[in-house]
């Protein structure tokens, strides 16, 4: 009887904990096919060529069902590419920096001080990023080049270097970490110094975890919408350096989607833009997978 | 006959623990010595003192003195040029991650040698000095990781070679390894004491009696006894090394 009893609960969890599985892979998948339905649009109902939204920088697509404005989403894509860029040149010296410091040359402190700050930092919300960018930043920017105003691809990449650096910095720490100890004692027992050893023997064996935070952080960058559009200055242009200001797809998004009509070609098109945001984090995945991969078969060449 | 090590008083404490007490002791040139003792006896922790391998932990504290060839290995050298003279084999196989040439050509890299010719030239001896350059000389740009653990250790033991050292210390080298790969490692070491002083650490009393010519036997951190190799297996001097090498204990 109470054999029996257990064996029911068996089948019962094992069949919640899949179905909560299987629930998670639906969600993945519907979204996709939403932004996929709701995206595609475009360049179906409205007959764009996937080349205009790619690379023509009018944008000005009608209010309505009827059609006939344009779609391109350059400055858009441009916006987002190069404040992206921007922070990861930032951010990616400053972490691997960080992540040596604190398992390299003081674990102590790392483990005790640095690790819980940097982690620290993970948690606060983008919209306070965005604040303090904009009342700090942003003038000091102005201030500093004299400019009419401080909105800039530089304050939005230096916001986003920001919001990355922890991700990026924890992600690289586990790497270092996770090389063995016994490369170190062999690098040191052949006469490196510390230089050396963690930059030709632990650097190198930490690349593929090193190269999985810098694309995890780079995810997080195109992905964030707030604290950008706070700094950026949302001026639909192509930013002649980076002191001008311009927009980028998240941004877009976010202001627009609330004042365009429903099925209209303009809300058709930032569905588009969704889409594209979909397919790059998908793109970053893969990526990840790849280099994950790639480490996993190296080190599988050992047995 | 002029010693390569002259150990003297050397005491080494871990935080509070003392972990050699006294130890004094002759290391000579061109022999094999082996280090045997129970676990924890120190003689791993000796075997790191002779190319400071301990400097890198924290909370060592070593006074005593230990020569190379003359030179006091704490006073008149620095770390780095010791360790190129007394290289390192360790208990666990330990490749870089990197091809078998990169590997082996590692330490004459850290000397500075550019030279692709002189690269080859040092590679090769290496690896045939370690036995190993016929099984490895058509995949020489594969990574290390391919080979087996016998293979691994015998490239390790090339790696260390190609630094150009006159002494090797070994740490229970073949513990990880089968019976073959073990044996080829000892005769490797009868090779290898032509040209090389060798300090291996062994828990195995009957690899110390067939390889070395001097055994020294650690118990909690002193050394008990220190001799020829077949007098001590023999007719050991001590009754606590007696106990040991017939099994006693340990």
């Amino acid at each position: 009887m109470k054999k029996k009893s257990l064996f029911w609960k068996e089948h019962f969890w094992h069949g919640l904990i899949t179905c909560c599985g299987l629930l998670v892979i639906v969600l993945t998948l519907a979204i996709g096919a939403f932004l996929v339905y709701k995206g595609s649009g475009t360049f179906t109902k409205y007959g764009h060529s996937i080349f205009e939204f790619f690379f023509s920088s009018k944008w000005a697509p009608a209010d309505n069902s009827t059609g006939g404005g344009a779609v391109g989403a350059a400055v858009y894509i441009v916006g987002s590419l190069s404040t992206c860029g921007l922070a990861l040149l930032i951010a990616a010296p400053f972490s691997i920096a960080a992540a040596i410091f604190m398992t390299e040359i003081s674990p102590k402190l790392g483990k005790s001080i640095f690790r819980p700050a940097v982690e620290l930092f993970v948690g606060i919300p983008s919209v306070i990023y965005g604040w303090v960018g904009l009342t700090t930043l942003v003038p000091a920017i102005k201030e500093l080049f004299d400019l009419n105003m401080g909105y800039s691809v530089l304050a939005a990449g230096i916001v986003l270097a920001v919001m990355i650096f922890p991700t990026i910095t924890t992600i690289a720490a586990d790497a270092l970490k996770s090389v063995p100890n016994d490369y170190r004692k062999a690098a040191y027992g052949l006469g490196a110094t510390r230089w050396q050893v963690i930059h030709q023997i632990v650097l190198p064996a930490a690349k593929p975890g090193i190269f999985t935070g810098i694309v995890m952080g780079l995810a997080r960058a195109f992905g964030e919408a707030l604290a950008v559009a706070m700094v950026i200055g949302k001026m639909r242009a192509f930013p002649k350096s980076i002191l001008s200001p311009t927009t980028n797809l998240t941004s877009a998004i976010a202001s627009d989607m609330g004042g365009a009509m429903e099925g209209g070609e303009y809300n058709t098109a930032l569905w588009t833009m969704a889409l594209l945001l979909f397919l790059i984090s998908l793109l970053f995945i893969f990526i990840i997978h790849r280099i994950v991969a790639k480490g996993g078969a190296e080190k599988d060449g050992s047995k | 006959m002029k010693s390569k090590f002259e150990v003297s008083k050397l005491n080494l404490h871990y935080g509070q623990f003392h972990a050699l007490k006294d130890v004094s002791l002759s290391i000579f040139p061109h022999e094999v010595t082996a280090l045997i003792g129970p676990s924890g006896c120190g003689k791993s922790t000796f075997l790191k003192t002779l190319n400071r391998m301990n400097d890198l932990e924290d909370g060592v504290t070593i006074d005593g003195s230990v020569l190379l060839d003359g030179k006091d290995i704490f006073k008149d050298m620095d770390a780095i040029s010791l360790r190129q003279r007394v290289g390192m084999v360790f208990q666990q196989p330990n490749p870089f991650p990197k091809s078998i040439y990169e590997n082996v050509a590692y330490g004459p890299r850290l000397q500075g040698i550019r030279s692709k010719v002189k690269l080859d030239e040092i590679v090769e001896n290496a690896l045939r000095g370690a036995a190993i350059w016929d099984e490895v000389k058509d995949r020489l740009k594969k990574n290390a990781m391919g080979l087996s653990g016998g293979q691994q250790q015998r490239l390790c033991i090339a790696r260390a070679l190609a630094a150009g050292p006159d002494v090797l210390l070994m740490d229970e080298p073949t513990s990880a390894l089968d019976p073959i790969s073990t044996s080829k490692i000892e005769e490797l070491c009868a090779q290898l004491k032509k040209d090389y002083t060798i300090v291996m650490v062994t828990h195995n009393m009957q690899q110390a009696a067939r390889i070395s010519d001097r055994t020294a036997f650690f118990l909690l951190g002193e050394v008990v006894e220190y001799s020829d190799t077949d007098q001590m297996f023999s007719m050991p001097k001590d009754k606590r090394t007696e106990d040991y090498i017939t099994g006693r204990f340990g």
